[in-house]
C-alpha cells in the first residue's frame, strides 16, 4: 500500500516538474555533414504543426524529413531554406524529424525549429466548464490567440533579420580583407614588374642594343 | 484518504502514458549539444530536461538512472558563462537575462559511471520556455487569488510586456544593422579611393622609374 502511494507521489512530482509540454521551439547548431534528429512521441488524432527556417550558414539551406512510428516519410525536403508542414497523427507513437547538413563540406548551420503538437494547454488545468464562456472571456481568448499569432511573426522576422544581419556582417568584413588584400597584390606586382624590366636590361652588359637595322 | 491499488494503478499508467514527455534526441557520451535562444534583455528562460539510458539487458531506455548527471553551461551574447552547473539525470536550470543578444545552452553528459554508457545512446528530454511562458498561472491565481478573469487579463499583460521587450530589441538589433551597412558603405568608398590614388601613384612611379633607368643605361 505504501510503497504504490509512494510511487504515486514521486509521479506526480515528475509530473509537476515536467508539466505540461505540448509545443517546443529550438534553435540548435548544425555542423558540416551532420544530421540531428527529434523524435516524439504523439497521440493519434493531434494535429501537428513543424516550421523550420535556417538562421545562418552557407546558402541557409537544409534537407528536413519527417517519419511516422512506422518509418513512412510523411514530409522530406531538400535543401529548403523555410518551411512550414502540418499534419494530424494518424497513429499512436513516436515521430522522428531529421534536420541533415551532409551535403555541406564545410558550413555549419544554425537551424530553428517549432514543433507545436496539439493545442496549448488550457489556463486552468482542471478546468471543467459548465457553462460557455462570457463574452469578456471569450474576448480575453480571442486577443491572446492574436498576440500569440503577433509573437510567432516576431520570431520569424528576428530570424529573417538575424539573417540579413549575418549576411551584412561577412560582407563588411569581406570588404575591409579584400580591399587591404587587392592594394598589397597591386603594390607587389607593380613593383615587381619594375624589377623584372630591369632584369632584362642589367645583364646585357656586352650587347649593346641594336640600333637602327 | 489512502487510495485503492487499482486507482493508484490507473493514475500511474495515466503518468506514463501522457502525452507531456516532450521532444526528445539523443546524446553520445562525450557529445555537447548547443542550443541558442535569442532573447531580450530581462527575460526569463526556465530549461527542464530529463535523461534516460538505453539498457542493453531490456533493450529499452530506463525510466531514470541514478548517478548520471548533465553539465549544463550557459553563455551570454558577450560570450561570458553565466551558468555552469553540474545537475542530475532530471534537472530544471533557470536564468534571466540581463543583455540581449543570443544566449547558448549547452549540455553534456558527466556520467560518474562510464560502463553504463557502453551501449552509447542517452536520450535526453528537453524544453525551454522563455519570457511570459514561464508563468505558472494555476500558481499565481491561487497566490495572488485572482479570479478567472483577472487571471487572463494578466497572461495578456504578460503576454504584451514580452512583445513589447521584443520590439525594443528588435531596434537595438535594427541600430546595429545599420551601423554594420554604414560601415561597409564607408569602407567601399574609401577603399575604391585609396586604391585608384595607389594605382595613379605606382604608375606615375613606373613611368618615372624606367625613364630613369631607361636614361641611365643610355637606351632612350
Amino acid at each position: 500500500m505504501y510503497g504504490s502511494f509512494r510511487v504515486l507521489f514521486q509521479v506526480l512530482w515528475a509530473h509537476l516538474l515536467w508539466g505540461w509540454v505540448l509545443g517546443s521551439e529550438l534553435t540548435f547548431e548544425l555542423p558540416d555533414n551532420a544530421k540531428q534528429c527529434f523524435y516524439e512521441d504523439i497521440i493519434i488524432g493531434t494535429k501537428c504543426t513543424l516550421e523550420f527556417q535556417v538562421v545562418t550558414g552557407g546558402h541557409y539551406d537544409v534537407d528536413c524529413r519527417l517519419e511516422d512510428p512506422d518509418g513512412t516519410t510523411l514530409y522530406k525536403e531538400m535543401k529548403k531554406q523555410y518551411d512550414s508542414f502540418t499534419f494530424t497523427a494518424s497513429k499512436n507513437g513516436t515521430y522522428k524529424f531529421c534536420f541533415s547538413n551532409e551535403f555541406s563540406t564545410f558550413t555549419h548551420k544554425t537551424v530553428y525549429f517549432d514543433f507545436q503538437v496539439g493545442d496549448d494547454p488550457p489556463l486552468f488545468p482542471n478546468e471543467n466548464r459548465v457553462t460557455a464562456l462570457t463574452q469578456m472571456e471569450s474576448a480575453c481568448v480571442s486577443i491572446h490567440e492574436a498576440l500569440k499569432s503577433v509573437m510567432d511573426y516576431q520570431t520569424h522576422f528576428r530570424l529573417r533579420e538575424a539573417q540579413g544581419r549575418s549576411r551584412a556582417e561577412d560582407l563588411n568584413t569581406r570588404v575591409a580583407f579584400w580591399s587591404i588584400g587587392e592594394a598589397i597584390i597591386l603594390l607587389v606586382v607593380s613593383i615587381s614588374q619594375v624589377v623584372l624590366l630591369r632584369s632584362f636590361f642589367s645583364d646585357k652588359k656586352t650587347t649593346t642594343t641594336r640600333v637602327g637595322s | 484518504m489512502m487510495l485503492s491499488v487499482p486507482a493508484a494503478g490507473v493514475l500511474l499508467l495515466l503518468a506514463w502514458i501522457h502525452p507531456g514527455d516532450g521532444l526528445y534526441f539523443h546524446i553520445g557520451e562525450t557529445e555537447k549539444k548547443c542550443f541558442i535562444e535569442e532573447i531580450p534583455d530581462e527575460t526569463m528562460v526556465i530549461g527542464k530536461y530529463r535523461t534516460q539510458l538505453w539498457d542493453k539487458q531490456t533493450s529499452s531506455f530506463l525510466p531514470s538512472t541514478p548517478g548520471l548527471g548533465m553539465h549544463v553551461e550557459i553563455k551570454d551574447p558577450d560570450t561570458k558563462i553565466i551558468l555552469s552547473r553540474q545537475y542530475g539525470s532530471d534537472g530544471r536550470f533557470t536564468f534571466t537575462s540581463h543583455t540581449p543578444g543570443e544566449h547558448q545552452i549547452c549540455l553534456h553528459s558527466n556520467s560518474t559511471k562510464m560502463a553504463l554508457f557502453a551501449g552509447g545512446k542517452l536520450r535526453v528530454h528537453l524544453d525551454i520556455q522563455v519570457g511570459e511562458h514561464t508563468n505558472n498561472y494555476p500558481e499565481i491565481a491561487a497566490k495572488d487569488k485572482l479570479t478567472e478573469l483577472q487571471l487572463r487579463v494578466r497572461q495578456l499583460l504578460d503576454q504584451v510586456e514580452q512583445i513589447q521587450k521584443e520590439q525594443n530589441y528588435q531596434r537595438y538589433r535594427e541600430e546595429r544593422f545599420r551601423m554594420t551597412s554604414e560601415s561597409t558603405n564607408q569602407r567601399v568608398l574609401w577603399w575604391s579611393i585609396a586604391q585608384t590614388l595607389i594605382l595613379i601613384v605606382t604608375g606615375i612611379w613606373q613611368m618615372k622609374h624606367l625613364k630613369s633607368f631607361f636614361e641611365a643605361k643610355k637606351l632612350v
